[in-house]
């Protein structure tokens, strides 16, 4: 009989016992920690919270946070809380935003990493008579190896694809009657546009339910995705310094992940602040795992923000539910009206193949806000004619449109023309500040 | 056979061409023929010269963005119908021309085109085939 949950003890475990669960972990991963990172122990000394501060989860307001800077500050070892020897695995994040961040797993932190991605593909209807076509990327990315573990561990089927070569993906799909896809949301539109190019029709695939992440993503890209694949499509969250996707996962209601709260707890912070905000309140999502042992991050700052939900879900399962990320909390930019932030943009230029190097220039001109990007071109977009090129921007201006809701102007320019700066570079040149309009 | 042509991505901006026409008259490199193709945004700058890697490289070094185009050159009398004779030729065997300039020589008995084809080969052979004599690389250098 298909599985509903793949851990249903913790998954509709009443409230009060995950709570009890987790306290009982922090109080002994603050101490771990405390013993084994000089960083954090600093840190904890620095705000003067001693591991005896800490008795339970209502007690966690009083740690320090941690931030990518940390991260960056620790590479490669400061934050590394056991001895290597007793480490299997690095990942690492993409490092799109500047200086990679590597994260260390134990073999348990791998088998906790995988049993969170189990749950979720239980959660969108896998059990051991699926064939699972993994297509996020193997390697550092942590996509592809989490859902590969995850898929192991429900007993399907697995096929190891890795991203790209669209044709193969779809020969195997096709030869060897994939039922569940995992990839990002925007590689899965791309399939189910290339397979109605060819021909197809979204009945004459075997698949029928996709778990995609790893980027934002709309809900008109869900329900795109949905009709192409004639698909459920579920999203999933996670992020490296945490374990990897599966922190947490969509049930089939499809509103909202439900968390993974037995190892990873969740707050809700503003993002100006640091306070802690109640449930439903909208704000910087912070994680603090609780049974990680090579990279036991407490209190870490994501910048995603989002509301945090406790509500009885129609699945039956307890754990707390995120919303979709609404963005990241240090630049949003509000453009004719629509959030616009520069990680979506990031995300629609990487899934095109070009580099994460752009800028965003917003003006006001007859009280109309303009929306510029400039995005250098890849070697292999300029010959001797200005066709391929305007035809490359209109294509990338399509992408924006899908994942942003408005349509920026794209200008392609000569590589490397975009200034790099150390540090922190400056992608956004909003002019309507410099009018001193109020945005 | 096929001549080489340069195209450099130029930006809209101020001073994007002098940086162009600096690092080829540094490089030493005589430039024979020119033709811009432009947008709102940028414009494509498309020289033909005596030493095309030598100006490519020149280019590169001060941070220009340049890819070399094989395009098919061709030397014509220089008289009345003398392109049209060309241009019906290609016609004929349903051969599109992207685009085109021409350039005269101190000789003045000929005249010498640039052509931008699909297929460089089939165009070439057609034309040596109705009698057309092509450029080469050396060509260009001794003009």
């Amino acid at each position: 009989m298909q599985k509903k949950y793949f851990h249903p003890e913790i998954e509709t475990m009443p409230v009060e016992e995950i709570k009890k669960i987790q306290d009982q972990k922090l109080v002994k991963q603050v101490r771990y920690v405390y013993d084994n990172v000089k960083y954090y122990r600093d840190l904890m000394d620095e705000k003067g919270v001693t591991p005896e501060d800490i008795k339970s989860t209502d007690d966690l307001y009083k740690l320090p946070f941690l931030k990518k800077d940390d991260l960056r500050e620790a590479y490669p070892y400061g934050l590394l809380a056991t001895d290597l020897h007793n480490c299997v695995r690095i990942q690492s994040t993409s490092g799109t935003t500047g200086k990679r961040v590597v994260a260390f797993y134990t073999q348990n932190d791998v088998d906790l990493w995988e049993d969170c991605c189990a749950r979720a593909l239980t959660a969108a209807g896998a059990d051991n008579k699926d064939v699972c076509q993994v297509c996020y990327g193997y390697g550092l990315f942590t996509g592809g190896a989490g859902l590969h573990g995850g898929s192991h561990k429900v007993g399907c089927l697995t096929l190891p694809m890795s991203s790209g070569n669209t044709d193969r993906q779809i020969q195997f799909m096709m030869d060897l009657d994939s039922t569940i896809l995992c990839c990002t949301p925007s590689y899965a539109a791309y399939i189910g546009e290339t397979l109605r190019e060819k021909g197809y029709k979204p009945e004459d695939n075997k698949l029928k339910a996709g778990i995609f992440g790893a980027e934002p993503w709309t809900e008109e890209m869900r329900r795109d995705i949905e009709k192409s694949l004639g698909i459920k499509a579920y999203d999933i969250y996670g992020l490296t310094e945490i374990s990897g996707p599966g922190v947490a996962f969509e049930c089939e209601e499809q509103s909202g992940m439900h968390i993974n709260e037995d190892h990873f707890l969740a707050e809700i912070i503003d993002p100006e602040t640091g306070e802690v905000l109640p449930l439903g309140s909208k704000g910087e999502l912070v994680f603090t795992s609780l049974d990680k042992e090579a990279f036991p991050l407490l209190r870490y700052r994501t910048r995603d923000i989002c509301i945090l939900t406790r509500e009885k879900c129609s699945c039956g399962r307890t754990l707390l539910k995120m919303t979709k990320p609404l963005g990241r909390s240090d630049d949003m930019m509000i453009i004719r009206g629509v959030n616009v932030f520069p990680s979506q943009i990031e995300a629609v230029l990487l899934n095109n193949g070009y580099a994460p190097n752009y800028q965003i220039i917003v003006d006001r001109v007859n009280n109309t806000d303009t929306f510029d990007i400039n995005v250098e071109m890849k070697d292999e977009d300029f010959s001797d004619s200005p066709k391929g090129i305007t035809a490359k921007e209109k294509d990338l201006q399509n992408a924006m449109k899908a994942m942003l809701g408005i349509n920026p102007k794209i200008h392609l320019v000569a590589p490397k023309s975009i200034a790099r700066s150390e540090g922190k570079a400056v992608r956004v040149i909003d002019n309507r500040k410099r009018l001193g309009i109020n945005i | 056979m096929a001549v080489n042509q340069l195209s450099i991505f130029v930006e809209n901006k101020e001073g994007k061409l002098v940086t162009i026409t600096d690092s080829i008259a540094n490089a030493n490199v005589d430039i024979r023929a020119m033709s811009v193709a432009d947008t709102q945004d940028f414009g494509i700058f498309r020289l033909i010269v005596t030493d095309p890697q030598k100006a490519k490289s020149a280019l590169e070094s001060s941070g220009c963005f340049v890819s070399i185009t094989k395009v098919v050159g061709i030397s014509i009398p220089d008289e009345p119908g003398s392109l049209a004779k060309i241009v019906n030729i290609l016609a004929r065997h349903n051969i599109n021309i992207e685009y085109m300039y021409a350039f005269i020589t101190v000789s003045k008995k000929y005249a010498s085109v640039v052509l931008r084809v699909a297929d460089n080969d089939l165009a070439e052979q057609i034309l040596v085939e109705n009698g057309v004599r092509l450029l080469e690389e050396k060509d260009i250098v001794n003009m």
